[in-house]
């Protein structure tokens, strides 16, 4: 990669999500040529991470595969993965871009064959599953990855452990010499569609997040619920392993609140409803019980017939009330206290396993964005003072995959108006 | 019901006279307050409820209960209030105006020991302990009041032997240096209070 090949009708995509991959191919079947720059080793993003999306319940895989296929057959993106913008110089048409690229220490020959997974024994937290199941210290992120290739993790580089990874590779894909690089390169507009992160559900005090075992979070609760995740698609729980029967699911975990995330996370709701489903699926014999303590359900846009048949749901109830606290009781199961609204009764009710639905944080809050980049009070972006950056789905504002979508579409029709005028003005100069 | 039934000045009432009052009509309802407060069922409403009462418009439920009255400031409300409402405050504003409209409930042992720390301090702008140790003992009559000294003697012993306890503080007792002035400060404040409260001296 070299900055000769990005000009000021370049287009960046920053994050390589379902947002940054639906605006950077955008662009890209308009004919605009588009670098698109992902900090982890694979594209996906979040959405990678969902065993299903409301409201068809269908597979992330599903739309993940169909823009994977669409970015193969388009020779005008180029996809950059391990890779942060370090700096943005210059002003709206004419940017340059600092990428730091990191070491995969694997190249482009690797046929994902996983022999070198299988010569090592070093493990790390696997970063797909949330933390609940460890992964080879050489790893494929997840079956869906894209690139499909190997990546060493840095804490075995120079060690006996890499060498007996690289010998094993059949190919020779394995380079333990690859290093840091840094890159420029010029565009002329940035799309900065850099996601979102679950809030860190620990500073909820009282919910004792972090404390109780069987105090986990929306994400965790989608990877135990994926046949392909960590317990194979039994919800089990942390602390003893038995299977969670009685499941309390808490809207609101740290959005909406002050003392948190002060927004709305929008997808909560409708997230815990669809798990609901999970719960029902998991259990044929209708013994599993689902209960969503809740402020006001806010089933976002045309999703009220969703909510309307969880509802219906006989293994679903409602209570009206934020959970004020959670203690465990000497088994490990969390007991719920709090008084619901309506009829202001007090309750401590022992479940399970507890759910937190923990709200969206943009995950910009976590980079240094460059000055001239707008955010509103919880940190999403809006655009830049000189109209040439914009903010692209979840980085902009807390949306479900739909809307990131097009969110996406919208940002990459501004951003191609951006090069366009840039292009008009340079030809008539 | 009739239409006036749903007329609610009340809340504005309380927007108008009450510390904080404006604040009220900022709960959602969540009941993370009703859920986190030590005294939890042992009183009559929650902070929740008297909110909603308050908007309801149920104005004489709200001012003679003894809810207010059994706040011991102990914060978790206003810590977990998810839109930080200064919960705490309220409570004790509404205690205070049902308190000046002689509203609150007659004999809440809370209220009568409020009633007396404030007489007590505001004599001499000291605290008289002595004096307000047995005030408290005897205000359910002079058995009642031996019979609690009696319970509580070795606690008192202790205190006279540490020189925590001054026996002689039952004639008059120690003050500040300026009670006059004093006075005039605390009778300043409340007109200061009242005005901005609009309610009359």
């Amino acid at each position: 990669m070299t900055g000769n090949i990005a000009t000021n009708s370049t287009l960046l995509v920053v994050g390589g999500g379902i947002s940054g991959m639906t605006a950077a191919l955008e662009a890209a079947e308009c004919g605009k040529e588009v670098v698109l720059v992902e900090k982890l080793p694979t594209l996906g993003g979040r959405t990678a991470h969902l065993y299903r999306y409301f409201p068809k319940m269908c597979h992330p895989t599903c739309g993940l595969e169909i823009n994977l296929r669409r970015l193969k057959g388009n020779r005008r993106v180029r996809v950059l993965t391990m890779t942060e913008v370090v700096a943005v110089d210059g002003e709206r048409g004419d940017y340059r871009v600092t990428l730091k690229i990191a070491p995969r220490y694997v190249k482009d020959n690797c046929t994902a064959c996983g022999d070198c997974a299988e010569a090592i024994s070093s493990e790390i937290a696997n970063v797909y599953e949330y933390g609940l199941a460890r992964t080879k210290a050489a790893y494929l992120p997840h079956v869906m990855a894209y690139p499909q290739r190997y990546v060493l993790d840095p804490s075995i580089i120079g060690t006996a452990e890499a060498e007996q990874a690289k010998a094993a590779c059949k190919v020779g894909a394995i380079d333990l010499g690859m290093a840091e690089e840094t890159v420029q390169l010029n565009v002329g507009s940035v799309i900065w569609a850099t996601g979102w992160r679950p809030y860190d559900a620990a500073r909820i005090q009282p919910y004792g997040y972090g404390r109780y075992r069987n105090v986990i979070t929306s994400l965790e609760f989608e990877r135990l619920a994926d046949p392909r995740g960590p317990t194979g698609g039994k919800l089990l729980r942390p602390s003893d392993g038995r299977e969670a029967k009685n499941i309390a699911f808490i809207q609101c975990a740290g959005s909406r609140d002050e003392n948190h995330l002060r927004h709305c996370s929008r997808i909560c709701c409708m997230a815990s409803l669809k798990q609901t489903q999970y719960v029902g699926e998991a259990y044929p014999d209708g013994s599993g019980k689902s209960t969503i303590y809740y402020i006001d359900i806010r089933a976002i846009d045309r999703f009220e017939d969703f909510y309307q048949n969880v509802q219906a749901d006989p293994g679903v109830s409602f209570i009206k009330s934020k959970v004020a606290s959670i203690v465990e009781d000497k088994d490990g199961n969390p007991v719920l206290h709090g008084v619901d609204t309506e009829g202001y009764h007090r309750y401590a009710t022992t479940h399970d396993l507890v759910v937190l639905a923990v709200g969206m944080e943009p995950e910009a809050n976590s980079i240094r964005l460059p000055d001239s980049i707008l955010t509103d009070s919880s940190g999403f972006i809006e655009n830049s003072a000189d109209g040439g950056m914009f903010g692209a789905g979840a980085a902009a504002s807390p949306l479900d995959v739909n809307r990131a979508v097009q969110s996406a579409t919208a940002a990459a029709l501004r951003a191609i108006q951006v090069i366009h005028k840039t292009a008009a003005t340079e030809s008539t100069a | 019901m009739t239409e006036a039934a749903y007329r609610n000045d009340f809340l504005k009432e309380v927007e108008a006279h009450v510390e904080a009052g404006h604040e009220v009509k900022r709960c959602m309802q969540c009941g993370v307050c009703a859920g986190s407060c030590p005294f939890g069922p042992y009183w009559q409403h929650s902070p929740q409820k008297i909110f909603m009462m308050i908007r309801a418009g149920k104005r004489e439920a709200v001012l003679s209960s003894d809810a207010m009255w059994m706040c011991t400031s102990c914060y978790n409300c206003i810590a977990r209030c998810p839109r930080k409402l200064p919960i705490t405050h309220i409570m004790h504003g509404l205690a205070n105006y049902a308190h000046r409209l002689g509203l609150a409930p007659k004999g809440q042992p809370t209220r009568d020991f409020a009633v007396m720390f404030w007489q007590n301090l505001a004599r001499r702008g000291r605290v008289n302990e002595l004096k307000l140790t047995l005030g408290h003992y005897f205000k359910d009559g002079i058995g009642a009041g031996i019979k609690q000294g009696l319970a509580m003697k070795a606690v008192g012993l202790g205190l006279y032997k540490a020189k925590r306890l001054n026996p002689l503080e039952i004639f008059g007792g120690h003050k500040v240096a300026d009670l006059s002035g004093f006075h005039a400060i605390v009778a300043k404040a409340r007109e200061i209070e009242d005005r901005k409260r609009g309610l009359a001296s």
